[in-house]
């Protein structure tokens, strides 16, 4: 008896606290309908008071990059809070440089809604859309990487340029959350989104696309990206990738020679063995369509017995030395593991390139 | 029951039986937010209102709810179900109406719930059988008795900042060995006033 009065008695006080608690909120966390103002009166938008900066934004679809799903720990959702967005947070300081700080960069799933807001976003972050698509393919490419292609249904045009990425989303305990991918398949096919994905144990968004089937429907926002190829002919393209930081490369290099038949480009990848190799056959063709383009590939462990290698070997950022030479105008984009990138940014600017972009992961 | 009148228990529970530094209880957040005065004053005063709020509430739960139902085991459970639940309440309230204030105490609001010095206010107001009014005066003294010894904390290793602390007691250790002296120092009020 004493058993059962505690626990009706210990719970009939949690649901009237919890009670108590909603009724309170519903009276105190209410701020009535505010103004949120997009770049100085561009889309200026009503919302209603007390949620996130991003629940908002999102509900009026306007995509900014979100990983982590609101919880403020991946720092993508940055966007400039010239007014009304309160004081920084603690939760945001650890994500934001001071110069971020300073100018008012501001996490929105941190920011609440109290008061008229005024954000600024940049023009390429409200083009961004949310998209649906089937899966047309989902090819095997080495033991851990697949190429997936996605066919658009709704809309059924994305307008993205090379080396642009897609959020996918991906089915988790938690709700859904966004991963991002970078966008394989050329400008000019604008039906279809081509994602290169490798197998990361554990990993929620690679583990959902590795096993998507024809004909399942995925659905991703995008595109994101800051990237702009040099539009000048004489200017040389170099892109150096390793891991599965293929993607971009493949996009930028079709989308080059679509426009630029007779461009330089130079395309270096990284590879630990002969069974990471991938789309090796698919660049050599292109090659020698187009003279101008160089593909080199290079492995960092020494071979097995009874296989053969015909390229380069060593880590990739000593091919760029070697085939390289310094005094040319080159625009570079590299891809690949932050080492990596550090080593070839090193030996680029060695080279005199100035411009150069990266994706780290 | 205890027949001190309400005002001695409240000056006993900031001097003679400071909740900190004679029971030690809430030291983890008396560690880990003294860094600052600016900060430790806000949450010392969050802390006081919370325990002062939490102990009349406990009191008339637990006097008019779970006594006359047998249910006095309950009390540790409810006990930090109200605290929670208020903390909350507190939370909301203050976003609403200032959120200067806010954001002044930021993520220490919420910290509050787990500080054992509010559960431990109300569970001493039980033990010691004091009434309402007591209970009162306890809470608030107790509270008070809280923010002032983090505020002596908080000024000292704002001094200690710039002396030259041997190595291996830098940062937390000092900060123990400070606080033991502290406690030391209040032993000195023991004879003033006494509380059971």
């Amino acid at each position: 008896m004493i058993y059962l009065l505690s626990i009706v008695s210990f719970a009939g006080l949690v649901v009237a606290l919890a009670a108590g608690l909603m009724v309170a909120e519903r009276f105190l966390v209410t701020y009535g309908i505010c103004k949120l103002d997009i770049n100085a009166g561009e889309k200026p938008l009503e919302v209603d008071g007390g949620q996130t900066l991003l629940a908002c934004l999102y509900a009026n679809d306007i995509f900014i990059p979100s990983a982590c799903g609101g919880k403020g720990t991946c720092g993508h959702c940055k966007i400039t809070v010239t007014s009304g967005g309160g004081p920084i947070l603690p939760t945001e300081t650890p994500l934001l440089t001071r110069k971020e700080i300073r100018s008012g960069v501001r996490l929105a799933c941190q920011v609440k809604v109290r008061e008229d807001i005024y954000v600024r976003i940049p023009s390429d972050l409200l083009n961004v859309k949310m998209f649906t698509s089937t899966v047309e393919s989902s090819v095997t490419l080495t033991y851990d990487i697949k190429e997936i292609t996605l066919r658009l249904e709704e809309p059924a045009q994305i307008n993205q340029r090379p080396g642009q990425y897609v959020q996918v989303q991906a089915p988790s305990p938690e709700g859904p959350v966004f991963r991002a991918y970078s966008i394989s398949s050329p400008a000019h096919e604008p039906n279809i989104v081509q994602l290169v994905v490798r197998l990361v144990p554990g990993g929620i968004g690679s583990t959902y696309l590795h096993n998507v089937e024809p004909g399942d429907t995925v659905n991703f926002t995008g595109p994101y990206g800051e990237f702009w190829l040099n539009e000048d002919p004489l200017v040389e393209i170099v892109c150096v990738g390793g891991g599965c930081g293929m993607a971009p490369m493949a996009n930028i290099i079709y989308t080059l020679y679509e426009k630029w038949p007779d461009r330089v480009c130079w395309l270096f990848f990284g590879c630990r063995t002969t069974k990471d190799v991938f789309y090796l056959k698919e660049f050599e063709e292109l090659a020698k369509k187009h003279k101008n383009l160089h593909v080199v590939y290079a492995l960092s462990d020494t071979l097995e017995e009874g296989e053969t290698w015909d390229g380069e070997t060593g880590f990739i950022h000593l091919s760029v030395d070697k085939y390289l030479e310094a005094g040319v105008r080159r625009q570079a984009f590299l891809c690949g593991p932050p080492l990596m990138i550090e080593a070839v940014t090193r030996v680029l600017e060695e080279k005199g390139t100035e411009d150069i972009f990266y994706d780290e992961f | 029951m205890s027949d001190t009148s309400a005002w001695v228990i409240f000056i006993a529970a900031i001097f003679t039986n400071n909740i900190l530094l004679t029971n030690f209880l809430g030291m983890c957040s008396f560690i880990a937010c003294s860094g600052q005065i600016k900060t430790s004053l806000g949450l010392g005063t969050a802390v006081t209102f919370v325990m002062v709020m939490t102990t009349m509430l406990n009191y008339v739960i637990y006097h008019f709810v779970l006594v006359p139902y047998g249910l006095g085991h309950l009390q540790f459970i409810v006990f930090i179900a109200v605290i929670a639940a208020f903390v909350q309440l507190v939370e909301m309230f203050v976003e609403r109406f200032s959120p200067k204030l806010y954001f002044a105490l930021g993520i220490f609001l919420p910290l509050i719930t787990v500080n054992c010095a509010i559960l431990g206010a109300s569970l001493f107001m039980i033990i010691r059988e004091y009434t309402f009014v007591q209970s009162v005066g306890f809470g608030l003294g107790a509270g008070i008795g809280w923010a002032v010894a983090i505020l002596m904390l908080a000024g000292l290793r704002q001094k200690m900042r710039y002396s030259h602390v041997p190595k291996a007691f830098e940062g937390v250790p000092i900060a123990m060995i400070v606080t033991g002296v502290l406690a030391m120092a209040f032993m000195g009020f023991a004879g003033m006033v006494s509380i059971q």
